[in-house]
């Protein structure tokens, strides 16, 4: 630790009349997972696309390694792997032929880049697709083969951008463990996603983007923290009661309640937990019955939404990137 | 064909695997501009390989266009298909190559919607290289297109009479002159949105550039502003000498034009095409 992977200062970037990043600081230790979380348009991966050397800011200072970005950037180039939306591999090339494609490039023989492919398609479970061409792969292979390619020269730092939009659960968990495997390895990560859910499972800090500009950072605990004392979480056996529970629970609890996008379930930001357990059997009382409910720190779906006024699902207009 | 699904082929990771992968990173010295070209070029050779279709516009156009003009064009222009032929396919050799160049935009412009070019552009390698690379993978298609021309013109009863020498070297300079003109479609892919555009701008280009020439017939019949056109057309030049060194003249002053023509495409486009590579979004 001590040692910034990572640091920018006032970063911008404009495209026409949208300021995609509009003065962004990060610092971001060495080693761990940094979460970069925001909807889309948030300016994320405009943000990693300079911090890659791919986009000059127009403004700003950023470092990567101890490395300037735009006077150093090709030192930058040679320390840092790549995957994402933007960067992709050849979809008309074979998996192996992709991965001695980019050996080549960074300087393998033709005999340690092939063997060098083999093992890192071995290593993700990609071995009996190696001879298979790239766009007849599953949505879940692709982004291994992705990531596989950011890391024939074993990286420094690495950049994930969105890894998991798009997987199924399995394949996200395939990712989520490779990307504990190389943070294991001391690299450091850094992860953009819009997903609360895997900022929360894999990131040691969070910076929270919105409309191009750092809204917080810090430990997802942090994060949570700031937002309150936490919150209780209904379930109902029937749906068509949610409104009448919601009078009952706002009775007794005395804050607002609020209906989950799920139609059977309710949410409510607490101030005294003490009160929880009479809006419980109130309910029971009343004949409503309660399949779940767990009482828990905010999500970070709360966070967002207190920090930004509006949820982090939410589809803006333009796209940033 | 292989029976197994995508999902029974895609193993689970394990962590120990990719633990030593990670640790078994070697740091190779950096290889310099001419391996990483040459490299890139593979990467086009592949391409051919896993798409051979993407060979209809250097196998079939050409065919199409050297029997429909010898045919359609022969009797009328030059008393008969026979001697037009002599006149003709030295010109259709050239059009067919420049034809072909504007396929290096159309591909280089689907890499860059793909994503793929952000890889190679976020490579620690000498900048130009995945463009070098995909125009020396072009000039194999060049040489696949000319050798097919050739092969069908000797066929229908073409005779140079500059030999087998005088073919080659007009085919290497036709090669060195289509690897300069491509930079200016590799610009064009730089600046336009979609493959689509880049063709349909290079064709608003292209058909004015090879008909406005004495690739199809003598200039001596045309008005003379249109002469005047003709003569400085770069590609009028090309199928001079062309012409000449297959018929076994050399003509030595249309060489010079060709050459210096080539490096000023060069000379003015490639810059610019690194200058917008370099500021792509």
């Amino acid at each position: 630790m001590g040692r910034l992977a990572i640091e920018t200062r006032a970063l911008k970037k404009s495209f026409g009349k949208t300021h995609a990043v509009a003065g962004v600081d990060l610092a971001v230790s060495a080693g761990g997972v940094y979460g970069v979380l925001g909807p889309n348009g948030a300016g994320k991966t405009t943000t990693i696309r300079m911090l890659a050397t791919l986009l000059r800011p127009d403004a700003g200072e950023a470092q990567v390694l101890g490395y300037d970005v735009v006077r150093d950037a090709q030192a930058v180039r040679s320390r840092v792997g790549l995957t994402g939306q933007f960067a992709s591999v050849d979809e008309d090339l074979t998996g192996v032929e992709n991965l001695l494609l980019l050996a080549r490039l960074l300087g393998y023989s033709r005999r340690r880049g092939r063997e060098r492919a083999t093992d890192l398609l071995d290593a993700f479970g990609l071995a009996e697709a190696a001879d298979r061409q790239v766009k007849k792969y599953s949505g879940g292979m692709r982004r291994r083969i992705d990531i596989a390619a950011s890391l024939v020269v074993t990286p420094e730092l690495i950049f994930l951008d969105e890894p998991t939009t798009g997987l199924d659960p399995r394949s996200r968990n395939q990712v989520w463990e490779i990307v504990r495997g190389m943070v294991a390895e001391s690299a450091t990560v850094l992860l953009t996603t819009q997903y609360l859910d895997e900022a929360d499972q894999l990131a040691d800090r969070i910076a929270v983007i919105d409309h191009g500009k750092v809204i917080a950072e810090g430990s997802s605990g942090e994060l949570k923290a700031s937002v309150g004392a936490g919150s209780l979480h209904v379930r109902l056996r029937a749906p068509e009661q949610r409104a009448e529970a919601e009078r009952v629970l706002a009775g007794v609890l005395e804050v607002p309640v609020e209906p989950s996008a799920d139609p059977a379930a309710l949410s409510a930001r607490i101030s005294d937990p003490e009160r929880v357990a009479r809006a419980l059997a109130e309910l029971s009382r009343s004949g409503i019955d309660v399949t779940e409910f767990a009482l828990g720190q905010p999500s970070l779906d709360e966070v967002f939404l207190t920090l930004t006024g509006h949820a982090a699902e939410e589809t803006p207009e333009e796209d940033a990137a | 064909m292989n029976a197994t699904t995508a999902e029974q082929a895609s193993a689970p990771v394990t962590e120990d695997a990719l633990r030593s992968v990670l640790l078994a990173g070697e740091r190779p010295s950096r290889p310099g501009p001419v391996l990483t070209s040459l490299t890139f070029g593979w990467r086009a050779l592949l391409k051919i390989k896993h798409v051979p279709e993407q060979l209809v516009d250097v196998t079939i156009f050409p065919i199409m266009f050297t029997l429909m003009f010898t045919y359609l064009f022969g009797g009328a222009l030059a008393g008969s298909t026979q001697e037009y032929l002599q006149f003709l396919l030295p010109g259709i050799l050239v059009q067919a190559n420049v034809m072909i160049t504007m396929n290096t935009g159309i591909t280089l412009n689907t890499d860059i919607q793909k994503g793929v070019f952000d890889r190679f552009r976020s490579l620690p390698v000498w900048r130009p290289s995945p463009l070098v690379g995909a125009l020396l993978g072009d000039v194999m298609r060049y040489s696949i297109g000319s050798a097919i021309v050739i092969t069908l013109g000797l066929v229908l009863g073409f005779r140079p009479e500059g030999g087998a020498v005088g073919v080659v070297l007009s085919v290497v300079l036709l090669l060195v002159f289509s690897f300069c003109l491509s930079w200016l479609w590799t610009m064009l892919s730089l600046i336009l949105r979609t493959p689509n555009s880049v063709a349909g701008v290079s064709m608003m280009v292209m058909f004015p550039l090879t008909f406005v020439s004495n690739i199809f017939v003598d200039p001596k019949t045309m008005p003379g502003w249109l002469q005047a056109v003709v003569e400085v057309n770069p590609i009028t030049h090309l199928a001079t000498v062309v012409r000449g060194l297959m018929h076994g003249s050399v003509p030595a002053g249309e060489i010079g034009w060709v050459l210096v023509s080539s490096v000023l495409l060069v000379a003015v486009f490639g810059p610019i095409t690194m200058v917008l590579y370099r500021n792509k979004k």
